[in-house]
């Protein structure tokens, strides 16, 4: 497969991710230790005033607790947006779906319910389209087992399904972007699983974006040039700035503005 | 008085969104047709599916609304991305026929494992034609696609603009005071507020 093909500004989508947690925009480290990082309405706007190719906003507490999406934090998200949004966290029906489609989400990303349910992803997709649709899925290397494994619910469940079959399963529910998200190298910088995104990107139609443990601007090109991805998704480095980790969301200029 | 067409499956207010930040001009988001009837322009949106789109339309009595003002009463229509299709006369996507306001037909890309479907990105567009949608733009225009529908057929005459995405195809047409984008000028930043701001100016 050769990507030459393709024009430089089509492999374009630098996506900061951004963590909700009790309406505060946190950081985690290896989905643990969330801390504080500021006020997501005023992150959002940043991102969208330097002109952010995409925005995720993951709502880390959602799933777990079994809530519906804030509704009036994520309007206020959307109207400091001017690039496309993706939203997770806690999303169990179409009527959810089509509530934050109304308050300006391009997308939305399902993760546990998707595992539970899969059959809502063929619903989700007749009804809205599948290009709105994305499916996050927690991915950790097993050491135990020698295999990648997929989780949920911030790591306390286990789910015994391969990620091949995984991508199969969703290209065939109808699902139009896989997030892989690297549980184990959340928060850490320490670089993208670029093995685990080229198998991702080999094995499946479906636009692949690796989320965790993107060191720099260039680990994240390298993902989409070299390991096949489509875009590709980063915390840590589009909020922190180095060297003392300090809170300072950014994000680069592109050569031709 | 600028009227957004809310027919349940559009993204409403990303576009009321941007709209706000550049015109102090009364926009209204609204599903009656005589609020249809009495607007200075009408705006389109679109995400979800062509057929039930259409429906929605037609139940909620907005297809004869928007196609008495566009064509009786000459008000400036933007169909954005599913409201593009629905400009048009027919889509792959579903079986009813569309407004049929601009002769073009949409098809589905073909599966490709380089470029994926549906196209989800950013991408260079290059305008055939000064007009509205040109008049604000700084040379090369870049804006959000999400789609995987595209125009297959266009009448010559009413292509505004291509991109490519493994092949060159039409990304906006213009026919008059009807307008289709392809792409998501509210999610492309200042592109899609200078594409916006000329349009709100006719």
């Amino acid at each position: 497969m050769s990507l030459c093909v393709r024009s430089r500004e089509e492999l374009t989508r630098l996506i900061p991710c951004v963590l909700l947690l009790n309406g505060a925009a946190v950081k985690t480290r290896k989905f643990k230790m969330p801390e504080y990082v500021g006020d997501p309405i005023n992150i959002v706007k940043i991102f969208s005033d330097k002109c952010a190719d995409e925005l995720i906003v993951l709502d880390i507490g959602a799933t777990v607790a079994a809530a519906d999406p804030n509704y009036s934090l994520l309007e206020a998200l959307c109207s400091q947006a001017s690039m496309p949004m993706c939203y997770g966290g806690g999303i169990r029906s179409l009527k959810q779906a089509e509530r934050l489609h109304q308050l300006g989400f391009e997308r939305i990303s399902v993760s546990a319910y998707a595992l539970e349910r899969p059959e809502f992803v063929k619903e989700y997709a007749r009804c809205f389209g599948s290009q709105s649709i994305v499916i996050t899925l927690d991915i950790e290397w097993s050491t135990l087992l020698r295999k990648y494994i997929i989780t949920s619910h911030n790591r306390k469940r286990k789910w015994d399904l391969s990620i091949c079959d995984a991508l199969q399963r969703f290209q065939d529910l109808g699902a139009g972007e896989l997030v892989i998200s690297n549980t184990a190298l959340d928060g850490t910088e320490a670089g993208y699983d670029q093995k685990l995104i080229q198998m991702c990107s080999n094995n499946s139609l479906l636009p692949i974006v690796p989320l965790g443990g993107a060191s720099s601007v260039k680990d994240m090109q390298n993902a989409i040039q070299v390991s096949g991805a489509s875009g590709a998704a980063a915390g840590s480095i589009f909020i922190y700035r180095k060297p003392h980790r300090a809170v300072l969301p950014n994000y680069p200029t592109h050569e031709f503005e | 008085m600028i009227a957004i067409v809310n027919y349940g499956l559009s993204n409403v207010a990303s576009v009321e969104n941007m709209l706000k930040r550049i015109t102090r001009e009364l926009i209204v988001t609204t599903n009656d047709p005589d609020q249809i009837g009495m607007a200075d322009k009408l705006i389109l949106p679109g995400v979800g599916s062509f057929d039930r789109g259409i429906a929605n339309l037609h139940d909620l009595g907005l297809s004869d609304a928007i196609t008495y003002a566009v064509k009786v009463k000459g008000t400036p229509i933007l169909g954005i991305c599913l409201g593009m299709q629905i400009l048009s006369l027919s889509s792959e996507e579903g079986r009813l026929p569309g407004l049929g306001l601009i002769d073009a037909r949409f098809s589905r890309f073909t599966d490709s494992k380089i470029f994926k479907i549906p196209r989800m990105g950013w991408g260079w567009v290059s305008f055939k034609t000064t007009s509205a949608l040109t008049k604000y733009g700084n040379g090369m225009s870049r804006f959000y696609f999400v789609h995987s529908y595209f125009c297959a057929e266009c009448d010559p005459l009413q292509v505004a603009a291509t991109c490519s995405y493994g092949m060159e195809y039409v990304c906006a047409f213009q026919r008059g005071n009807i307008y289709g984008v392809q792409f998501h000028p509210e999610k492309s930043h200042r592109y899609g507020q200078a594409l916006l701001k000329g349009f709100i100016d006719l």
